[in-house]
Formats: C-alpha cells, sequence, structure tokens
C-alpha cells in the first residue's frame, strides 16, 4: 500500500518552503540570526546542532508556528500558488512531530487525528480517521499492534511515538509533502526506528520531504541527502551528506575554547578536593570540594538525577537546622523565587531555621545576614526590601545563590543556574563557586552550556538517562563532550 | 484497559444503591416508586453535564448552583410572564458562560476563583428577582415533567435521553472531540491552528445551556421557585462528575458516568431516609459513599497499573 504524497515529480526544482535571512530574537535573545534554507521535494535534509542552537526556532518558523522577527518564509503550494503564514503551511502540507510528544493522552488513536485533520467532521469521521492512522501505521511500522480505538493515553511511550510520526504522515485534506521529524526516534527501539528510516527513505524517492532531527549521527547519516549544521542561530554549514564524516560534524558543530577551560579548573585543586561525598545508584560521585559538571544535551536525564539526589538527602518530614544539600534553581519562575516576596525574604529562605528564636524569626539577624550577602555577592539595590522582582535575572539568580550559599550545607546541586544571565554576572558567579568550593563545599552542577562544564573538575555526560561518560582534567573539553552527547552510531547501525 | 472498564464501577455503585433501596422498601420497586426515587434526579444530572462540560476543559464552575437557582428564578417569574422576554434573559446567561470561559483562558485567570466570584453574582441576580420564595412554574413545563410515558416511568426516560443525547455530543461527534482534546492536551490543540479561547468559551457555553436546562426541570418539579433552591448543586455535581468515572484533569470525563453518578447521589439521600438516618446526618454519610467509591477505583486503577506493567515486562 502507498500513501499518496501528492508532490508531483516535475515541478521538483520548484522549494517547498524556503526561509530568506530569517530572524527570530526572543527579547536581546537572538534564537535564529539570519537563517536562509529552502527544501525541494524530495529531499531530506538532517538538521544538527548543540543546545540552543535554534534547531527548535527554526522548525517553528518553518512550520509556521513562529512568525519570524525579520527576513522572510515563503510556501509553495501543489499548485504553483506561493505564499506566507500558517494557513498555507497548512495548505502546503507541512506536518511536524514534535519531541514532546504532542498527542491528547484521553483520547484514542483516531480521536487523535481529529486535532490536526480539520476536514475530519460530519457523520461517519471516525470511520475516515481510524482507516487514515491504520493504513500509515500498516506502512510505517508494518507489526505494530495498535488499533485506531485504543486510548493513547494506555500505550507504551514508544506506541505513542509511533502513532504520532504515522499522524504525521497520514493521508489528509491535503497531502504530506514535508514532514518535520523532531527526534522522532528517542523513544524507539532499534528495529522499529530501522522501519521509520526505511520509510523516509521511501517517502523521499516518492517526492516528499523531511526535515530529520536528532542526536544519533548514524541515522542522520543513514537517511539525509543533506546536513545543515546549526550554531548560534545561524546555519554553518550545509552541504550533501556524503560530504561530511562523523568526526568532521563535530567538529563543525563545536568551536574549541581550549584555553579558557585551563585557566581556572587546574588551579590547586590537588589540595582542595578531599575524600568522596556521595555516590547515586547511577553512577555519580563527588568528592569534598569538587566542582562536578553534568553535562550532555538538555532533557537526556540530568535534571532528573540531581532531583532525585536532592530528593533523596531532603525533603524528610522534620524540619532540619543544618540541611545536606542547598539547591539552585535554573528555572526561576518555577522553583527559585517567591515573586511576591521581597529580596530579603527570598534570599534568608534556606537559612531560615538559624535565625529563628522562641519560634519567631528575629528580623535583625535576618537583616545582617540579607546586608552582608548583599555586599559579598553585589546585589543591584538600594533596598533589600524591594521585590525580587524589581530586579534584573542575573541579580535574581545571584539571591538565589546567596540563598544557597547561606546555608550550612556542604553539598550545592545547580539545575543550570545561569540560564538567561548576563556575562558579568556569570564571571562573578564562577568566582564565587571556586572560592565556595576552596572552602570545602562540594558542587553538583548541570550546565547546557559547554565553556561552563570545562570548568568543572570532573564530568560526567549524560545520554538517553544514563552516565556515557566521565571526564577529568584535560580531557575536559567541547570535542570530548560532544562525542558522548551524540550517538556516532544510530542503535541500529 | 482501565479508561474501557471505567465505566463499570459507576454502574455497579448504582447498582448496588439501588438493590439496597429496593431491599428496605421493596414498594419502591413499581413505575410509581421509581419515579419518586429518581424525580429530583433530573435537574441534578443536568447540573452534573454542566459541570462535566466545565472539567472536561481542566477548569472547575463553582458558579453552577447559583446559576441554576438563578434559571429557576428567571423560569418562574419572567418566562411565565413574558416568555419572549424570560427566554432572551436565560440566552444571555448563557452567552455570559461562554465569555467567562473565554476571559478565564485569555487572561490565563483561575477558574475556581472566576467562579467563585461569579456565583456570587447569580446568587444575587436571583435575590434580587425572588426575595422571598414564589413565582410558578410555566404550563409547559409541568406538563413536559409530568408526562406519563407507558411502561418507563418519565424520570428514567428522561435519564436516558440525557445520557445518550451527550454522549453522542461529547464522545462521538467531531466537536466534541476536540473540546475532549482541550482538556488533553491544549497545546497539541493550539499547534494545530484551532483557537483554544473559542473552543474554551463553546465549553463553558454548553455548561450554561445545561444549567439552563436544569433550572428549567427544577421549577418544573417544584412548581416554584427560590432564590436558594439548588445551592447544594455545586458540590453535588462536582461530586457526581467524579462519582462518575471522570477526573480533575486531563479532560477524562464520561457523560454516561455523570448521569450514572447523579443518580447514585439522589438514590444515596432515598437510602439514607430508608434507613432512618436523621437528616442532619445524610451530608456527611453521602460524603462517606463518595469516599468510599473514590477508593475503590483507587484500588482498581492502581491494580491496573501493576498489571500492565507486569504485561510489558
Amino acid at each position: 500500500m502507498q500513501l499518496a504524497t501528492g508532490a508531483g515529480g516535475p515541478e521538483s526544482d520548484v522549494p517547498l518552503v524556503a526561509l530568506s535571512g530569517a530572524c527570530v530574537h526572543f527579547g536581546a535573545v537572538r534564537a535564529l540570526d539570519g537563517v536562509s534554507l529552502t527544501i525541494s521535494p524530495g529531499e531530506c535534509v538532517g538538521l544538527i546542532g548543540h543546545n540552543g542552537a535554534g534547531k527548535s526556532t527554526a522548525v517553528n518558523v518553518i512550520n509556521g508556528g513562529l512568525t519570524p522577527t525579520s527576513g522572510s518564509v515563503q510556501y509553495t503550494l501543489a499548485d504553483g500558488t506561493v505564499g506566507t503564514g500558517a494557513a498555507f503551511a497548512r495548505a502546503c502540507g507541512i506536518r511536524s512531530v514534535f519531541q514532546e510528544l504532542s498527542l491528547c493522552p484521553n483520547l484514542t488513536v483516531m480521536e487523535n487525528l481529529r486535532v490536526p485533520h480539520r476536514d475530519l467532521t460530519g457523520f461517519g469521521w471516525r470511520k475516515t480517521a481510524a482507516g487514515r492512522i491504520s493504513r500509515a501505521l500498516d506502512e510505517i511500522f508494518p507489526d505494530h499492534r495498535i488499533e485506531p480505538g485504543m486510548t493513547v493515553g494506555d500505550l507504551t511511550l514508544a506506541e505513542r511515538q509511533m502513532v504520532e510520526i504515522a499522524a504525521g504522515f497520514a493521508e489528509g485534506a491535503t497531502p504530506a509533502r514535508l514532514v518535520i521529524l523532531d527526534e522522532p526516534t528517542s523513544s524507539l527501539d532499534a528495529a522499529i526506528a530501522r522501519q521509520l528510516l526505511q520509510h523516509v527513505r521511501r517517502f523521499c524517492a516518492n517526492g516528499g520531504a523531511v526535515i530529520f532531527i536528532s542526536h544519533m549521527l548514524g541515522e542522520v547519516f543513514e537517511v539525509a541527502t543533506r546536513i545543515d549544521v546549526m550554531k548560534d542561530g545561524k546555519i554553518i554549514a550545509s552541504k550533501p551528506a556524503s560530504d561530511f564524516t562523523p568526526q568532521s560534524l563535530i567538529n563543525a558543530m563545536g568551536h574549541v575554547a581550549k584555553e579558557k577551560a585551563e585557566a581556572g579548573s587546574a588551579v590547586e585543586s590537588g589540595q582542595r578536593i578531599g575524600g568522596e561525598v556521595l555516590r547515586t545508584t547511577e553512577g555519580l560521585t563527588a568528592r569534598k570540594g569538587e566542582i562536578v559538571g553534568l553535562a550532555g544535551l538538555a532533557g537526556h536525564g540530568q535534571a532528573e538525577a540531581l532531583a532525585r539526589f536532592f530528593m533523596s538527602r531532603s525533603g524528610g518530614l522534620r524540619q532540619v537546622k543544618e540541611p545536606e544539600v542547598a539547591f539552585v534553581a535554573g528555572d526561576r519562575g518555577r522553583d527559585g523565587v517567591m515573586p511576591l516576596w521581597s529580596i530579603l525574604r527570598n534570599l534568608t529562605l534556606t537559612h531560615l531555621p538559624s535565625l529563628v528564636r522562641h519560634g519567631l524569626v528575629v528580623s535583625a539577624a535576618e537583616r545582617k545576614l540579607g546586608a552582608d550577602w548583599k555586599e559579598r555577592i553585589g546585589i543591584r539595590t538600594d533596598n533589600l526590601e524591594n521585590l525580587i522582582l524589581s530586579l534584573s535575572g542575573g541579580n535574581q539568580q545571584k539571591v538565589l545563590f546567596a540563598r544557597a550559599l547561606a546555608s550550612t550545607a556542604p553539598i550545592v546541586v545547580m539545575d543550570d543556574p545561569m540560564r538567561g544571565v548576563d556575562v558579568g554576572t556569570k564571571q562573578e558567579a564562577y568566582e564565587m563557586i571556586r572560592w565556595e568550593a576552596g572552602r570545602g563545599r562540594t558542587f553538583l552542577w548541570y550546565s547546557t552550556e559547554t565553556d561552563e562544564v570545562c570548568q568543572c573538575d570532573r564530568v560526567f555526560v549524560f545520554r538517553n538517562g544514563r552516565i556515557s561518560a566521565e571526564l577529568t582534567g584535560s580531557d575536559i573539553n567541547e570535542e570530548n563532550i560532544l562525542a558522548a552527547s551524540f550517538e556516532m552510531q544510530g542503535d541500529g547501525a | 484497559m482501565s479508561s474501557r472498564y471505567r465505566i463499570l464501577l459507576p454502574v455497579l455503585s448504582l447498582a448496588v444503591l439501588l438493590a439496597a433501596v429496593f431491599y428496605l422498601q421493596p414498594r419502591a420497586m413499581s413505575y410509581f416508586g421509581l419515579n419518586l426515587l429518581f424525580n429530583l434526579a433530573i435537574p441534578i444530572a443536568l447540573a452534573t453535564i454542566a459541570q462535566m462540560m466545565v472539567i472536561m476543559v481542566n477548569d472547575i464552575d463553582l458558579s453552577i448552583g447559583t446559576f441554576v437557582s438563578f434559571v429557576a428564578c428567571v423560569t418562574a417569574t419572567f418566562l411565565n410572564e413574558a416568555p419572549l422576554l424570560g427566554a432572551a434573559i436565560l440566552l444571555a446567561s448563557i452567552l455570559a458562560y461562554a465569555a467567562i470561559g473565554a476571559l478565564i483562558h485569555l487572561r490565563q485567570l483561575p477558574a475556581i476563583v472566576v467562579t467563585l466570584g461569579m456565583s456570587f453574582v447569580w446568587g444575587g441576580l436571583a435575590v434580587l428577582l425572588l426575595p422571598s420564595p414564589g413565582g410558578t412554574s410555566p404550563a409547559w413545563i409541568r406538563a413536559v415533567m409530568t408526562v406519563k410515558p407507558p411502561l418507563v416511568p418519565m424520570a428514567v426516560v428522561a435519564c436516558l435521553l440525557i445520557a445518550g443525547l451527550t454522549h453522542l455530543l461529547i464522545m462521538r461527534s467531531a466537536t466534541g472531540t476536540l473540546l475532549r482534546a482541550v482538556g488533553g492536551n491544549a497545546q497539541a490543540v493550539a499547534r494545530s491552528g484551532w483557537s483554544v479561547t473559542g473552543l474554551k468559551a463553546g465549553a463553558y457555553a454548553l455548561a450554561g445551556f445545561f444549567g439552563v436546562l436544569s433550572g428549567i426541570c427544577l421549577v418544573g418539579l417544584t412548581t416554584s421557585a427560590d432564590a436558594n433552591i439548588a445551592l447544594r448543586y455545586t458540590l453535588l455535581s462536582i461530586a457526581g462528575v467524579i462519582l462518575g468515572g471522570g477526573e480533575f484533569t486531563g479532560g477524562r470525563v464520561s457523560p454516561v458516568g455523570a448521569v450514572i453518578g447523579a443518580l447514585t447521589l439522589a438514590l444515596a439521600g432515598s437510602f439514607l431516609s430508608f434507613m432512618r438516618l436523621s437528616p442532619d446526618w445524610q451530608i456527611g454519610a453521602q460524603g462517606a459513599i463518595l469516599i468510599l467509591v473514590l477508593a475503590v477505583r483507587l484500588l482498581f486503577s492502581r491494580h491496573g497499573k501493576k498489571w500492565r506493567v507486569a504485561n510489558n515486562g
């Protein structure tokens, strides 16, 4: 059985999508900085790059979900009409399969098709939907065991991903002509991933186009006709896949900042680091006074590993005066800042138990502690009684650092704490971390930025929720971290 | 697996309760007895369906009780004396519900706060309309509510109709599926180019519509109205949705279950009367029944999870 691809052969030199100089700015952040690319029928473009390189933003611009701040996106319909905007993207047959699951767990498999397929209305729509999804599943994953009437919430993670992929390729009112697959194989096993890759090749051979994003370089090499490498919101290399080797691809992704890494960390780390203070089941270890980095691509289990460790050492029912672990949040809004409280209140939160006498907070001691830390880490405010939200992001982060460091906890856990922090503050924070480590504190530091990880004494690289490499000393460099975060060979290869 | 058998537990709890009532009072097992038992369950079932519409999109409506009271007051006054004006008021109140839904989504307000506020608005309007109990039910409503179909009493027929029609609307139709999708994953719905604001407004409008039906039916049964006539519906309707297998989040609702839940709660009241329990204890006893059923459900779902894990190896 063959799915209609709709893209006719003759006009294959006309690109489906053409981006020219597309920029997307979120405030001061340039998520996309002048990207130009075209995708023509029959092409399979492998899009790769490190965290925050702008892949997801590029995808959202291509599928019409985001309107670029400047530059243009043009779609060419099957009948030759040219247009822009999200409606045109849909009419053009652009489908996206997102990395984070975008199915409704409360609906059945066929009911989920109703959300992207607007033409499924009226009497008998269920039958049409069931036919479309099971035909797509049959073609892509021949011996799947998914019934259209099953509730998505009852399926396994891999089955859900299969449904999502099948929905992306399923026939509809406008046939799929460009399917964007964002980490499609992240929860599929090797055999099923292989079926998908075969289907992608078939789809492209029949005149469809695919954008394939994956951290498994082996898979990218297997299907891509062209590979675009992104970094810092730009496409820095775009060549036929045959012109790349896995090594040259990794080199293209990274910028090597070796001298910088040497500068800070090696300093008297010999006498600073003492005996082992923690060891977790997944193999994370740290010694007294050590700065341990957690690296790898975002969402590969680093934050979860930190959270598991933190919860195992805290969160008991009893109030402790001297916590074992302190936590510095990276997502300030979600698990850091108390938005309605003053700077002072936010700062002294962890330390509060030791500021209490007869069940009441001693406000003089609280103020003294606040003033002390304001001095030490330079919080830029004239009055600590101001609301925390009156501070800039970087200064809010300093308050969170002070909150953790003011406690007596011997271990400090940091969950990507430099997110959205300006360069100056970062340098001050690095200084502070090194100084505190010198006094015998242990730091567990998850960061998505490689040059931060290079400040550490030891680095654990995570992939798919497991530690894939442990690097120490001069082995800590961008090349090694990238090599350990990306799988050189696809699972099935 | 679990979702397919979700409806079994509500059916079972209703059957057990019904059997207990028949055992205590065999005379209830008649055309007339059944009608008496389930008569007042019709407006509760409609209010529960209204509540379900809001819970379906991950919100909760704390104003449904006062809203039904307000509708009852409008029905007993305006709809009786000036039918056209009365109908216009009811229509406007449905639109107000839709507007509240849109507002809650657009401004990202907590529904619990907005609807709590609205409950005072509806309650105040009801008191303005009918400061003391009174009014008269329009004759046609009275006629509809007291109709005597052959073989099966009207209360049972009405409940079957409500369950069947809302099942078609919510579980089978394309629009209903989209509304449930909003509860399941609003982001995915928005990403496919739908207006979540519009869909939420639609869900709230449906809630308003069923609230209006509930108020009208209530007046048809009681023949007059009072500003506080349906205050307890707020909690009854929430309990009914949950009892019927629905969940507070995730768009997991069941219209058939909601009607069964409402019937169970109404029957629980009668059951406790037959047990000669003082009315003072009835609310507490109803709560105990609710906790019992939910505890059983929790046991089942835990067991189901274990079973699934074991099966997946």
